[in-house]
């Protein structure tokens, strides 16, 4: 296979960027759009040139670290796949495929594709835990989980924090990710005594950092998990009873 | 630079390490400044939540406005009489327990509160959403769930809003319409809509109220949290009934009448 990249290259972080077209010549099918990326930097190492920065890690899928807008899509064209699982036979000979990095103003990019996510931490630590209990381990099953429960708070959980869903919301919006990791908490019985603190604090710390959610669902259609929508409507929920649950803190007279 | 098949010395790592950490700290995206804590309702204005919530009650108070002004406005092809009895009737609505018009004006004042509401969240959940992403892809975006409706909000907005001033001065004060008479919404209507340019503008602006409603009173159901796998599938049915119903019963009355299908 023949394919012609074009891809952006921008020096560091306060320095311009631009494309760069890089044709790349007997590209084997069977490669991921991540080992295409190794071939090109190998050649343009061997040719003397700053080899491309993006970010990778695990390669399979579940760490989240690879990111990269192919062809206006988060991740690319295959759906429910992260860019370090697409392969090149989804592309037709010759292609012509252009790669940009996420691009949202809690996502500064470091240099070429990589960009800095940490907005995402900000959100984890603004509520992102349960309060673990000291001593020793409780037995299993101790804690009773519904089936159903479990399986929502599993398929929310499955968030690897790519921001696939920020980089594909027109209004460059954090919600897929932040409703993921508030509702695998809220759902279980373990996130229960910090849910209400948890959705303010987190949605607030949100709101921080990116837009707001107009229901595109373009952020469903970009997450390499098929995480649902369903779950920002679930954080929408507990975000407004928790403003309102705040009132009622009774008997606490200062 | 360093070839990938050299071994790096310790000295060479810890100046790689040092200088990833200088690009670290030197990277990052600025800062938010924290805001104060404000009183409940204010806070709750505040969050982007919290406005879309507000869109989605003003939007539902919208919804049942525009829904009843269609049904009461359709009485035009039941005749004269029909829809001149339904005005007076709006104006006399809670006699005699309320006096003459507060029921109105009380009916009036929540839709252009909705309406103000509806307006000033869109506005400033726009500008966050600016702020979100000031550098814009530099390549094509290929959108896949977004639909027409969904990505023309903004617009289909401003059309409803510069249409309802136009309305409003066309068949509430008159200022726009020189046949004008207080009191006889049928020989307005009339003459309104005779004139095809007038017409057009209704038509234009129902349609667009359609599609702004499509996307609107299915997204409601997701800013309200109201989302239960039993019915999930119902939102997008109700949404494209309702925008239907709209657009079928409002662009009748300017089509009808301006092409002559009914006639006084
Ligand atoms: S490299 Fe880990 S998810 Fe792609």
């Amino acid at each position: 296979m023949h394919v012609t990249l074009e891809v952006w290259r921008q020096p560091g972080p306060d320095t311009a960027g631009r494309f760069v077209t890089y044709p790349v010549d007997d590209v084997s099918p069977d490669m991921s759009f991540l080992e295409l990326f190794d071939v090109l930097n190998e050649q343009l190492i061997k040719a003397g040139d700053e080899p491309i920065a993006f970010d990778h890690d695990c390669r399979e899928g579940i760490c989240g670290s690879c990111s990269m807008m192919i062809n206006g899509r988060a991740h690319g064209p295959e759906r429910g796949t992260a860019t370090c699982q697409l392969h090149m036979r989804k592309f037709s000979d010759g292609a012509h495929i252009t790669v940009e990095p996420w691009r949202a103003a809690a996502f500064p990019v470091i240099k070429d594709l990589c960009v800095d996510r940490a907005a995402f931490d900000r959100i984890i630590e603004a509520g992102g835990y349960i309060t673990a209990p000291t001593g020793g381990a409780r037995d299993a099953n101790e804690i009773l989980v519904p089936k159903s429960a479990a399986d929502a708070a599993m398929d929310a959980a499955a968030c690897i924090g790519c921001g696939a869903c920020v980089a594909a919301c027109p209004n460059g919006a954090a919600q897929l990710f932040t409703s993921a990791k508030i509702q695998h908490l809220n759902l279980l019985p373990q996130g229960q005594p910090e849910r209400w603190e948890r959705v303010i604090n987190m949605v607030d710390e949100m709101e921080r950092w990116f837009g707001s959610c107009t229901n595109h669902g373009e952020c469903e259609a970009a997450c390499p998990k098929d995480i649902s929508l369903d779950f920002i409507a679930l954080m929408n929920r507990d975000y407004v009873k928790a403003q309102f649950k705040q009132r009622r803190l009774a008997g606490q007279r200062r | 630079m360093t070839r990938l098949d050299e071994t790096l010395s310790t000295e060479d790592q810890r100046e790689d390490a040092d200088a990833a950490d200088r690009l670290l700290r030197s990277t990052g995206p600025p800062v938010p400044p924290t805001k104060r804590a404000v009183p409940f309702p204010l806070q709750f204005w505040r969050s982007g939540i919290g406005k879309k919530w507000a869109m989605a009650v003003s939007g539902i108070v919208l919804l049942g406005y525009v829904f009843a002004h269609m049904v009461g406005n359709l009485k035009v092809f039941l005749g004269r009489h029909q829809i001149n009895t339904y005005g007076a009737w709006l104006r006399t609505l809670g006699e005699p327990a309320f006096p003459r018009t507060v029921v109105l004006w009380g009916l009036r004042t929540a839709v252009i509160a909705a309406f103000f509401i509806h307006i000033v969240a869109a506005y400033q959940l726009t500008r966050m959403n600016r702020r979100a992403r000031p550098v814009r892809y530099q390549s094509k975006r290929d959108y896949v769930a977004a639909n027409y409706a969904s990505r023309t909000m903004r617009w289909t907005g401003v059309i409803i809003g510069l249409f309802v001033i136009f309305h409003l001065m066309d068949l509430t004060w008159g200022t726009a319409n020189p046949h004008f008479v207080r009191g006889d919404p049928y020989d307005n209507l009339f003459y309104s809509f005779d004139q095809v340019p007038v017409a057009v503008a209704y038509i234009v602006a129902n349609i667009a109220l359609g599609i702004h409603i499509f996307h609107g009173a299915w997204s409601m159901f997701q800013s309200l949290g109201w989302n239960n796998p039993r019915y999930n599938r119902w939102r997008r049915w109700f949404a494209s009934a309702f925008a239907g119903v709209i657009i079928v019963g409002n662009v009748s009355m300017p089509l009808l009448i301006t092409t002559g299908a009914v006639t006084r």
